[in-house]
């Protein structure tokens, strides 16, 4: 269960995150939306631990994160696949998964773990020993997906895995994502600026503008406040 | 503080200070300056003696090399790490001139600037295509080669001994420790007042655009590339100057006089005295002469053996390096920018 | 021919030595985008650390092992409190302080060992082998060289292709944040690069003292040939490293023994600007990403 309370985020002069406050439930998969600027990346990038905040709370599973180290949150269990995707190019399709199973894992489990994602996603199959850079801006999304599913994270961090992919793939993306977070009890945060694919996807919604919470709801209830959608969503 | 604390202190601010402003032209204000500073080092030099009226004179061609290597640093910013070398050109070639010629003492001043000017091309053109780390490289490895061609071919430059320099006689009783310092102090302030004039024209705003941006700087017309090369062969140029004048104070030009660690502690005076500014450059000098005093008085305070106030001195300009860096980058002169900032708006706050 | 023989094989022992050195700044420039100019001092303070421990008549070998280790820890200890409080900050900085360490180093060198002029001894022969019936201008000595750099180059190599730690570094230099995001520990590994190329640094110094005027500046020229060598190489990559110390090494051997010992340096630099106006980047580097 991640709770976030009261989370105030500046660059310098600029307030990128106004006390805000939502919580994420495991099993689940949470929507951050509103426009750009309206601070959903920078929140999960609070949370992720690469921003640092003027003040609040952010407590994963009863634990507080704000004031550790990147690396410590992340071997926490935390799993944030940023913005611009951030495949390593110079290594290879493999090498990616490895890395992120090197904290976790021996080397046995860790080659059965790559192959069970190279299984997920059978187009990486045939990149395994190509560099990341000759992958397409979908198989990307799917690599850094992988690379965050293999470590078996608790809380799973997305900004915007739609950008730049066309319709069909974010479909069956946003697919995945269901199939992969039910049952389980990985929390999922999914920040989208398509707001439409991640109403259909996620159980419960927040819409941010200008670093305020402005709704926090069922996504059902949100997709089907028209008004709502119009002035903050765009649709 | 308060707004309301800082209104209560402007009684400490002298009312005429306000009014205390040089006119806004710049070439007139810094002429007002350079007459004025000189005025200064003149009654300086005549109530010192002659071997401090010597370390003056070192002070201000040291002014010279560091000015040079401030605007090519803080300006421009390319780095050097070899202005030694220019020096070495500069003074090389006076040496040589006033032993094979009889041509009259400006022009062999002018001929140091001149053949410096030409190194500082030659590196400068390559040098517009590097950044940072590839250029201080290029330079270090610049301040190593050079020296060793004169040793190379020692019958022409004196291998060893050197070449030795000239100072043209002093009018009528003057000193000629004195007369030599009045020079150098000329030399100083004539670059000074050029290096501020040109560092407030089109040329200054397009030395800072391409440090700041070469993208942006070109976009808006700025020749990027010209713009470097012009900075570095001013700088060298200066550092000519330096160079000859250093070897007038020495009485002999030789290989020993430009080590690396004399590029080096150029950087490190600079960095003290204030990168980018000028007239910070004077505390920089004051470094490069005194220093070597200070750790030879240091190193007798340690009892350590003879020759190790020279390394004891090079350990304490890579400590200012080191320390200016992390902690007070924009060196005194900076430093004293802030302070007066923080004194000049008590009682101007909103 | 005979001359040109000598002269090549000189220029292949002193190319192995800059290579070595030139490694070092590119394990360096790989993980935290820095040049270390000091990198030649630091090995020149391992080799005068070496003399002292030879001179309390410890074997040669202990020696070596020893000072490899301290070359080990004063990489790590320069990245953790000079170089650490730098990072993020202007591109310039981290440049000059190197340069203050640098210049701290040899006048600390200078301070504790004294003006007087040493020698060092070399770990084997010096004298050339002889090859069937001609005595060539390679030594035992000039074999250890090749066999030692060989061996940091293949060590280096598997390191870095073969495990999970040399792994970890490649990601780290490459993608610092993502991989902090995936659990590394990318702080501790910039700080094993360092420490790494405190090592080749100190072979480097180990390898040139006995051929040399062994002083608190004996490493200077080296640095700029390893310098010169890792440019051309591309300052990116190991085998990089070997084959522009190669170049370099042949370049100013020929320079040396046709145009005269002094001009070498010379020889460098046109060589340097040559390279660095042909590609910037090197012969090895990855190309470089398009501007704006």
């Amino acid at each position: 269960m991640l709770e976030v309370q009261d989370l105030s985020v500046s660059y310098g002069a600029v307030d990128a995150l106004r006390s805000v406050t939502l919580s994420a439930r495991p099993g689940a998969i949470t929507a951050i939306l509103g426009a750009n600027g309206a601070g959903k990346t920078t929140l999960l990038r609070t949370i992720s631990g690469l921003v640092k905040p003027r003040a609040g709370s952010i407590r994963f599973s009863g634990a507080e994160l704000l004031g550790r180290a990147v690396e410590d949150i992340a071997r926490r269990g935390v799993a944030h696949v940023p913005e611009g995707r951030g495949v390593i190019a110079e290594l290879t399709v493999e090498d990616n998964l490895r890395l992120a199973t090197l904290w976790c894992m021996g080397r046995r489990e860790r080659q059965g773990a790559i192959e069970s994602m190279l299984e997920l996603f059978p187009r990486l199959r045939g990149f395994r020993r190509s560099h990341a850079s000759t992958l397409s801006g979908g198989e990307r999304q799917m690599l850094v997906i992988g690379r965050a599913l293999i470590s078996r994270p608790k809380l799973l961090l997305l900004d915007e895995p739609s950008l730049g992919l066309a319709p069909l793939v974010t479909a069956q993306l946003m697919g995945l994502l269901r199939a992969h977070t039910e049952g389980t009890d990985m929390t999922v945060v999914l920040v989208e600026q398509n707001a439409r694919s991640a109403l259909s996807v996620s159980q419960s919604a927040v819409v941010l503008n200008l670093g305020e919470v402005v709704v926090s709801d069922d996504a059902a209830t949100i997709a089907a406040d028209s008004g709502l959608r119009h002035h903050y969503l765009g649709f | 503080m308060t707004p309301t604390a800082a209104r209560g202190l402007t009684w400490m601010r002298p009312r005429w200070l306000g009014r205390l402003r040089l006119p806004a032209q710049p070439l007139v204000r810094h002429l007002i300056l350079a007459l004025g500073g000189g005025a200064l080092l003149y009654l300086l030099t005549v109530s010192l003696s002659p071997y401090n009226d010597f370390e003056v004179g070192e002070i201000a061609l040291y002014v010279i090399a560091l000015s040079g290597l401030s605007l090519l640093t803080g300006v421009n910013g390319q780095i050097s790490l070899g202005h030694g070398a220019f020096m070495a050109v500069g003074a090389y070639a006076t040496a040589l001139l006033m032993t094979h010629t009889h041509l009259n003492f400006v022009i062999e001043l002018l001929a140091a600037v001149a053949a410096a000017g030409i190194l500082g091309l030659v590196i400068g053109i390559p040098a517009t295509r590097l950044k940072g780390p590839y250029l201080a490289g290029m330079t270090l490895l610049l301040a190593l080669a050079l020296p060793p061609i004169a040793d190379k071919w020692s019958t022409a430059f004196g291998g060893d001994q050197g070449i030795t320099t000239t100072v043209p006689s002093p009018p009528g009783t003057v000193n000629p420790e004195e007369w030599l310092a009045w020079i150098q102090i000329l030399g100083a302030l004539i670059v000074l007042v050029l290096l501020a004039n040109l560092l407030r024209s089109r040329f200054g705003r397009s030395f800072r655009a391409v440090r700041d941006d070469e993208i942006a700087a070109s976009l808006s017309g700025i020749h990027v590339a010209r713009t470097k090369v012009t900075a570095f062969v001013i700088s060298a140029a200066c550092a000519g100057l330096a160079g000859a004048f250093l070897g007038l104070s020495t009485g002999v030009v030789n290989t020993g006089e430009f080590p690396l660690t004399l590029s080096i502690q150029l950087l490190a005076a600079m960095v003290l005295g204030g990168t980018g500014t000028l007239m910070g450059m004077w505390w920089g000098a004051v470094l490069l002469v005194y220093l070597p005093q200070w750790s030879t008085s240091l190193s007798g305070d340690f009892n350590l053996g003879s020759g190790a106030s020279a390394y004891l001195a090079t350990i304490i300009f890579g400590v200012v390096l080191i320390v200016a860096m992390i902690a007070a980058p924009t060196g005194i002169q900076g430093g004293l920018r802030w302070a007066w900032r923080q004194v000049s708006s008590i009682g101007t706050e909103k | 021919m005979g001359l040109f023989v000598n002269i090549t094989l000189d220029g292949i022992a002193n190319g192995m030595i800059f290579a070595a050195l030139a490694l070092a700044l590119v394990l360096i420039f790989r993980a935290t985008r820095i040049v270390n100019f000091a990198q030649g001092a630091m090995g020149m303070i391992t080799t005068f650390i070496a003399s002292s421990i030879l001179g309390r008549g410890i074997g040669y070998w202990w020696a070596f092992a020893a000072v490899l280790v301290i070359g080990f820890v004063l990489g790590a200890l320069v990245e953790r409190v000079l170089i650490r409080p730098l990072q993020g900050k202007s591109e310039l900085n981290p440049v000059i302080v190197t340069i203050g360490l640098l210049v701290v180093l040899e006048g600390l060198a200078g301070t504790i060992y004294g003006n007087s002029s040493r020698g060092f001894p070399a770990a084997y022969s010096q004298s050339g082998l002889t090859v069937g019936h001609t005595k060539v201008a390679f030594s035992h000595f000039d074999v250890f060289i090749l066999v030692s750099v060989l061996i940091l180059m293949t060590g280096t190599l598997v390191l870095f292709r073969a495990t999970t730690l040399g792994l970890r570094m490649r990601a780290s230099a490459f993608a610092g944040e993502i991989s902090r995001l995936l659990g590394v520990r990318v702080g501790l590994l910039l700080t094993l690069g360092w420490a790494l190329a405190g090592v080749a640094g100190s072979l480097a110094g180990l390898l040139v003292a006995p051929t040399s005027s062994f002083g608190p500046y004996f490493m200077d020229l080296v640095l700029v040939y390893a310098f010169t060598a890792a440019v051309i190489g591309g300052l990116e990559s190991p085998v990089g490293a070997l084959i522009g110390g190669l170049i370099t090494g042949l370049s100013i051997s020929y320079v040396g023994g046709y145009l005269g010992s002094g001009l070498q340096p010379l020889g460098a630099l046109v060589l340097l600007m040559v390279a660095l106006m042909a590609r910037p980047e090197g012969i090895f580097a990855r190309p470089p990403a398009r501007r704006v």
